[in-house]
């Protein structure tokens, strides 16, 4: 059997190997910095923690690890996850391996929500208060659409009301940038739209992990009919689900899950759009294991790239830079390599 | 268990496509509907499936209106085997047959043990348990159709409606499918499939029902239904039918034997 596949691992080696590479890079993320710490100034830290004892001779040792690099962990675990989850979710809905999820226009819609936050030169809640918010409403005015254009191949329409109204949240966040201010403004909007975890707060972690979590339930409960969906509508009508039905509720779940990430990162592409698919080449597409295996390795990855971001230089990079870097040559070589898909 | 049309209009839209077709598939029974390209079958087959609603005209299964029931219910009476398609996705086989379980399961369930022997045993009733862990992206087209039937054999359903399952197949896989068409009817299966070949209904249906510009052009037993003057105006090309030796019916077109 020439064509017998082979590439696929056991899924539970795989994902105990994922599982494991991810709490490698973390602990050498949380070593790593301009304040450099070992495995064993970070395990004695954390066990003091854990017992509730407190040395002053620790004091700066601690500070940097609980309050500089481990919310900035945790947020990159959790928006490498999320816009994974979302990735893998939306490449399924819309049957295609390449598509990222920004599909909708959530991330173009949250940067335009951001934009003009910084123009209004509005607190930092506020701005990614209202970059969740115009990422979401981004969203719900393409399904909107989508549902008000009848009579055609249904993601079809959806992905068409994407580009356009992604395409005008666009132009509407280069106006902000020609009217904003050059000198402080324009700098935070660019830096906004390009991602980074530089400014992240252990707050800002604790307001979109319960909004990644909550997002996730309805993905893991209902992870084998996603593998339906991805068969088409008619198909899965015919095999006994409602499909409409049950995209809403997924594209519902992934763009609330990618909006609160957004929120608090900027705008990070590539993430959601390459793991998914690589995941999938290792553990098949089966969403049972896909979504774990491309949460892990999402998780992974930004945790990778933004610790290279923070340590490469002395001024942080932007993440969105760096995953484009990586991201593209992997980009053209799938599609060099991969399936067709449309 | 009876799908039954009466009086059916079916369209996309506000768009007819066909009206005042009438038929009937119990278990036992294979239709076979036949119809020149543009004719409506796959039209009709969506409305049958209950994919399309109805124009005019009503649907029943058992009796029940098919527009009262849902997605599920109907899942559970009428499975669909699609063209051998290519999928985007390599499902492996086994996952591919496996989805045909769902109907079975509840909202928020995972196949289980019950599943996956249902699963395997509809891929040997077929021939193909030794495909079960290849990808479905990675098997011919001939392998591709015997699986979409293994899924809805998993289905449990009592009627299979099969959308030209010998189209784009060779020459040995079309005598495949067909034969396990023949098969399963026989098993207890109420069959409806569609396909360009006249002599595919004299092969394995016990009805024959010709659509032609979304009208009924005949309908009742194959040797009955089937004429010379009506297949060579309906498909436009001069038909004749013969009978082997062997008892076989063939479409011979004269226009190509001299």
């Amino acid at each position: 059997m020439g064509d017998r596949h082979t590439r696929k691992l056991t899924p539970g080696l795989a994902l105990s190997g994922l599982g494991l590479a991810v709490a490698v890079i973390a602990a050498a993320a949380a070593a790593i910095g301009p304040y450099p710490l070992t495995i064993n100034d970070i395990a004695a830290a954390l066990l003091r923690r854990l017992h509730g004892v407190s040395d002053p001779a620790f004091a700066q040792l601690e500070t940097v690890l609980f309050s500089v690099r481990l919310p900035r962990i945790g947020a990159a675990l959790l928006v490498g996850a999320a816009l994974s989850a979302a990735g893998a979710v939306y490449q399924g809905l819309f049957r295609n391996p390449l598509v990222s999820p920004d599909i909708l226009g959530v991330s173009t819609g949250a940067g335009l929500g951001a934009a003009l936050g910084i123009f209004l030169s509005l607190p930092v809640i506020a701005i990614q208060g209202m970059a969740f918010a115009t990422g979401l409403a981004t969203v719900a005015l393409v399904y909107a659409v989508a549902t008000a254009v009848r009579g055609h191949e249904p993601t079809l329409v959806l992905v068409l009301a994407g580009v356009v109204l992604g395409a005008l949240a666009g132009a509407c966040i280069s106006l902000l940038k020609i009217l904003a201010d050059p000198y402080d403004q324009l700098p935070a909007i660019t830096f906004w739209l390009l991602g980074s975890l530089a400014s992240i707060q252990p707050a800002d972690v604790a307001t979109a992990a319960p909004v990644v979590l909550i997002s996730l339930v309805p993905m893991v409960l209902l992870r084998w009919r996603m593998n339906l969906l991805s068969l088409g509508d008619e198909e899965a009508a015919a095999l006994g689900v409602d499909p409409r039905r049950l995209r809403a509720l997924f594209i519902a779940a992934a763009t609330l899950m990618t909006a609160s990430v957004v929120a608090i990162s900027g705008v990070i592409g590539w993430v959601g759009l390459v793991m998914p698919h690589i995941a999938r080449l290792l553990v098949g597409p089966n969403f049972d294991r896909l979504l774990p295996a491309s949460m892990l390795m999402g998780a992974g990855y930004l945790l990778l790239v933004d610790t290279l971001a923070r340590t490469m230089s002395a001024t942080e990079t932007p993440l969105g830079i760096l995953t484009a870097f990586v991201g593209a040559p992997v980009f053209i070589w799938l599609l060099a390599t991969g399936r067709r898909g449309w | 268990m009876e799908l039954r049309a009466e009086k059916l209009a079916f369209g996309y839209g506000h768009q007819p496509v066909g009206r005042d077709v009438d038929l009937s598939v119990s278990p036992g029974q294979v239709l076979c509907l036949l119809g020149p390209n543009g004719s409506g079958k796959t039209t009709l087959f969506k409305t049958l499936l209950g994919l399309l609603p109805a124009q005019g005209g009503r649907i029943t299964l058992d009796g029940t209106q098919m527009s009262a029931l849902s997605r599920a219910e109907i899942a559970r009476r009428i499975a669909y085997v699609p063209q051998a398609h290519e999928a985007v996705f390599p499902y492996s086989v086994r996952d591919m047959v496996l989805m045909g379980r769902t109907v079975h399961q509840g909202l928020f369930a995972q196949p289980g043990e019950v599943d996956r022997a249902r699963a395997d045993a509809a891929l040997s009733d077929l021939g193909i348990a030794d495909l079960a862990d290849r990808d479905y992206t990675r098997i011919s087209g001939g392998q591709r159709q015997l699986a979409l039937i293994a899924r809805a054999l998993a289905q449990e359903s009592r009627l299979v409606v099969m959308d030209e399952p010998t189209a784009s197949l060779d020459f040995g896989n079309q005598v495949v499918v067909l034969d396990q068409v023949k098969r399963l009817a026989g098993t207890g299966l109420g069959i409806v499939f569609s396909t360009h070949n006249p002599d595919h209904a004299f092969a394995c249906a016990t009805d024959v029902l010709v659509l032609d510009e979304g009208l009924t052009r005949a309908a009742g037993a194959p040797a009955d239904a089937l004429t010379e003057e009506m297949l060579s105006s309906v498909y436009g090309v001069d038909v004749r039918l013969e009978t082997l030796s062997s008892g076989y019916r063939v479409c011979v077109p004269p226009a190509l034997s001299g």
